[in-house]
């Protein structure tokens, strides 16, 4: 093994150790928590299930116009979901009613 | 019949279902199945009529060619009882004396006769020949 | 510089058990750094990896023989395209690349979720870097793809002439891709069960892996069965042969996950069945990688030592009882939100599209390993063949199809019994309307063949009948042109209609594949210069014979000394079809024993096969000359007593001048398949429908606005 190959070695062993250690040295100096301003996981988890209800609403809009509905049960599914969704943004008031205003991911 | 009673009779009802489909595909695989034998065994073994598949390295100097038939013996990895067989079908290319093959073959009297294009033949030794090689079943 | 290589994997070995360490540790002590630190290890395995790769991929464009892998699969005369490829059909070099494809796909999903689901990112970049460092360490104690040996042999063994054909040589990264792509789904699943967060968020970030590893995995099996069809001498695309089953198994499972995903995004229900589905996939990605680098079942991908064979049992253990451990003790969490609203559903009908993917699975599941399983139930090894396989798979496939030309036609939640009757009625014509017309064409005495096509018939007009009312919709809301509403319309609702495109891939696919096995005509002819002879309605003439000699001539360039082969000539009543040229290339074996000249020729022979693909059909031809033919071995025997070094090469001369002047007769295999270009052109329709389904929506206003004020809006809209 000659020296050119072990200072090689050496060096990717330093780019290791530093892209490892970053977020260590980091927080040792006294930065913020990485996942400081982040929004947090229920939030999160509502803001994804919100837009998959609100996918469902116009999905079920989608439905009923190309025939797959009678208007009476496309309103009764409307209703259900639109009810589904108010009780999701419910929640995310909830949530953020605690903290600030996190912003949106 | 309230909701909850529905469900559970579709669920007894579809596991029921994958119960019978299961215990059919079970019961035809063993039925179905060619036994893989070495060339020793086969010779104590083989019923006419039954199709088994033989697994071993051709004997050198017992490959020819007659038209559209190949003839050639299968003997145990390890050395040892040697059969002679006549396959016709696809012959792939790796096949070769010494050469581990696969072949299903059916016992008919005393001769021993290969299924059309089930040879197979293992690609030689070490790994070096990656993911290679031919599937003569069609 | 094999050392530099070696030392990248014990590096790579330290900083998995390091990131499993500090992931672990910052999930479990909320110390978001050490999570933080441990996904960085992910992108240090990556570079770490990448400079290992970059090692041995030199080394073999070098022709560093002292590398043991470059000794055993490459050589001086390897063309340059085969040598950089060459890195991966050997054991070690093939590992070396599964890992640093998992390392990077890990790095990519890493990234993307590094702002959202931080424990369960750091449970997965655990699972990850568990894969990575069995990989590693796999490479480091028993395949080590550095070693040396000194002094340097000045030649090498050579390429396999079989893999030198460019579509073999990229299905290993594909297939591996897509393998490695299963394991990402699998960690985020493991994550999710193990951090009790298995939510909408989840189900989110997951589709996207789930999707990738369900792309790459598909496009590797199609590119493996082209290249099977169009390179190897079988002349068939599919053979139930144990390493094909292998890697379609985790693409079934991983379709049905695509499918069941969205009831759980909807209703909240099938969560038990999903993880289930997600661990499964990743299980069965790694036992497909153990079944082909393993001896264990007798096939022709059988090799590998069998001191693989034990660490893969014992990993593929630990994944199944670690999985179903985790499913059981997380239960309550993944219990139901709701229920089946009504059968006639599109939900009910993604189940039943579930049932019959996994009843798919089971049954290649079982056909795979049955020499395993019968040896252990009753002592004697047995296999099944593809008869077996053809009876099972062929009904649920007809199934499959079906349901998804009954699907669009289907509401979502619950669906109107009147509607959906009257809705049926077209597609119900287009099948009928095929039926009748194919009995009439007189294909009645193929019943199976028969179905698919209805089947497929079905598909498209339920799809048809889909995009054309789409577009009234969009005219009538935003009246714009057809063509602008159609955009508009696959645009606005690209999960919808980019799904209907896949399912009418899948019809394609499988009318392809219906029509090319049920009416193929396939002969094994004997046949001599002038001769011709007839296989059904073709007449096929042997014109005249062909030789050529390496380099100039070797059009494909893989490095055959010499090539032998015929033109032969196709017509059907009459009018002229095709002309194919199949020949046989003989390469240089390093075994003296064959003499000097007997060894230019001596390697594994390779056929090259010709064929005429067409819309309508493919002709389809292979030639195993007489190499054995005593005008040509005199001629051998009499270079090998005579010539020695460069001047064997003017023996070839000789042998193809003889073989042109007084060509034996030769054994040509010849098919006739119907309608075989539209597997692939099927499976091109499949993976673009998939990418627009997947595509992300412009859907980012949202996220510019503030909450609240979006929230308050919301409510208005919900209200409207």
């Amino acid at each position: 093994m000659n020296v050119v190959v072990f200072v090689l070695i050496l060096a990717l062993l330093a780019l290791v150790v530093a892209i490892v250690g970053a977020p260590l040295r980091r927080r040792a100096h006294g930065a913020a928590p990485a996942d400081e301003g982040l929004e947090s996981p229920l939030e999160a988890d509502l803001a994804a299930a919100r837009d998959a209800k609100y996918q469902e609403i116009r999905d079920a809009e989608m439905d009923y116009r190309t025939g797959k509905l009678s208007l009476e049960d496309y309103e009764a599914v409307d209703a259900g979901l639109r009810a589904e969704a108010i009780e999701i943004l419910d929640r995310i008031e909830r949530a953020e009613g605690g903290g600030g205003p996190g912003p949106e991911a | 019949m309230t909701p909850a009673r529905k469900r559970t009779v579709r669920l007894v009802v579809a596991l029921s279902a994958a119960v019978v489909l299961a215990t059919a595909l079970i019961y035809t695989s063993f039925s179905a199945a060619s036994p893989a034998l070495s060339p020793s065994q086969l010779v104590r073994q083989a019923q006419p009529g039954r199709s088994y598949q033989v697994t071993g390295t051709v004997a050198p100097g017992s490959v020819h060619r007659a038209g559209e038939v190949l003839n050639f013996s299968v003997e145990d990895r390890a050395g040892g009882t040697k059969i002679p067989l006549s396959y016709t079908g696809t012959v792939p290319d790796p096949f070769q004396e010494g050469r581990e093959v696969i072949v299903t073959v059916q016992r008919q009297g005393s001769a021993f006769v290969g299924e059309r294009n089930s040879l197979i033949t293992k690609c030689p030794s070490k790994y070096k020949t990656a993911p290679a090689g031919e599937n003569q079943n069609s | 510089m094999a050392s530099l290589g070696f030392a990248c994997l014990l590096l790579a070995l330290a900083v998995c058990v390091y990131g499993i360490g500090a992931s672990i540790y910052g999930v479990r002590s909320g110390r978001v750094e050490f999570s933080e630190s441990g996904r960085r290890a992910v992108y240090a395995l990556a570079a770490i990896l990448t400079v290992a790769f970059a090692v041995l991929e030199i080394a073999f464009l070098r022709n560093d023989f002292g590398f043991n892998t470059v000794a055993d699969t490459s050589s001086r005369t390897t063309p340059g395209f085969y040598r950089a490829a060459a890195v991966w059909s050997s054991q070690e070099g093939s590992l070396l690349l599964w890992a640093w494809l998992l390392s990077m796909w890990s790095s990519l999903a890493l990234f993307l979720t590094r702002r959202r689901m931080r424990d369960v990112a750091a449970y997965a970049t655990a699972v990850l870097l568990g894969f990575g460092g069995f990989f590693v360490a796999l490479m480091v104690f028993y395949a080590n793809p550095f070693a040396t040996t000194r002094p340097a042999p000045a030649e090498g063994a050579g390429l396999d002439p079989l893999l030198r054909f460019p579509t073999m040589m990229i299905h290993p990264p594909m297939l591996y891709s897509g393998y490695t792509l299963c394991t990402i789904p699998f960690a985020f699943g493991i994550g999710a069960l193990l951090a009790r967060r298995v939510d909408a968020e989840w189900i989110k970030a997951i589709r996207r892996f789930a999707f990738a590893a369900w792309l790459f995995l598909g496009v590797g099996i199609l590119l493996g069965a082209r290249w099977s069809y169009s390179e190897l001498g079988w002349g068939g695309y599919w053979g139930w042969d144990a390493v094909e089953n292998a890697s379609l198994m985790p693409w079934l499972t991983g379709t049905a996950f695509l499918h069941s995903l969205m009831i759980q995004e909807k209703r909240g229900m099938l969560k038990v069945w999903n993880v289930s589905l997600v661990l499964a996939t990743g299980t069965l990605a790694v036992m497909g990688t153990f079944l082909v680098r393993s001896g264990v079942l007798n096939s022709i991908h059988a090799f590998g030592g069998a001191t693989l064979g034990v660490p893969f049992v014992v990993l593929i253990g630990v994944l199944i009882a670690g999985s179903i451990y985790l499913v059981v003790s997380r239960r309550d969490m993944l219990r139901s939100e709701h229920r089946l609203d009504s059968l006639l559903s599109r939900e009910a009908m993604f189940i039943a599209n579930n049932l019959v993917l996994v009843g798919l699975c089971f049954v290649i599941f079982w056909g795979t390993y049955f020499p395993l399983i019968s040896e252990a139930l009753t002592g004697q090894e047995a296999s099944v063949g593809p008869p077996w396989f053809d009876r099972y798979t062929v009904p649920l496939a007809l199934v499959l199809v079906l349901l998804s030309g009954i699907g669009p036609v289907i509401a979502w939640r619950r669906a109107t019994l009147a509607n959906a009757r009257r809705n049926f009625l077209m597609p119900v014509c287009t099948a009928l309307i095929a039926l009748v017309v194919l009995l009439v064409a007189g294909i009645g005495d193929k019943p199976l063949a028969l179905a698919m096509f209805c089947c497929a018939a079905f598909v498209f007009g339920s799809v048809a009948q889909e995009f054309v009312r789409g577009t009234r919709v969009r005219r009538a809301i935003a009246g714009e042109s057809p063509p602008r509403a159609l955009l508009s319309l696959v645009r606005r609702n690209r999960r919808r209609y980019g799904g209907y495109i896949v399912h009418v891939g899948m019809a394609v696919l499988f009318i392809g594949v219906a029509a090319s096995s049920s009416f193929q005509h396939a002969s094994e002819l004997s046949l001599s210069p002038g001769q011709s002879t007839r296989v059904g309605a073709y007449t096929v003439r042997y014109v005249r014979p062909t030789a050529s000699l390496t380099p100039a001539y070797d059009r494909a360039h893989t490095g055959s000394t010499l090539a032998l082969g015929a033109e032969v000539d196709v017509s059907r009543h009459g009018r002229h079809v095709a002309t194919l040229q199949p020949s046989e290339g003989y390469y240089a074996s390093q075994d003296p024993s064959q003499g000097s000249v007997g060894s230019l020729i001596g390697g594994q022979p390779v056929s090259h096969v010709s064929m005429d693909a067409g819309v309508t059909r493919d002709v389809w031809s292979a030639i195993a000359p007489n190499i054995e033919a005593p005008v040509l071995q005199r001629i051998i025997k009499a270079g090998n007593a005579d010539l020695t070094g460069e001047d064997t090469l003017v023996a070839l001369g000789y042998l193809a001048r003889a073989y042109l002047k007084s060509p034996p007769p030769a054994q040509f295999h010849f098919i006739v398949s119907p309608l075989v270009m539209w597997i692939w052109v099927g499976g091109l329709i499949v993976f673009g429908g998939g990418l627009i389904a997947v595509w992300p929506a412009p859907s980012t206003v949202r996220r510019r606005v503030g909450a609240r004020a979006g929230a308050r809006r919301d409510r208005a809209l919900a209200r409207a």
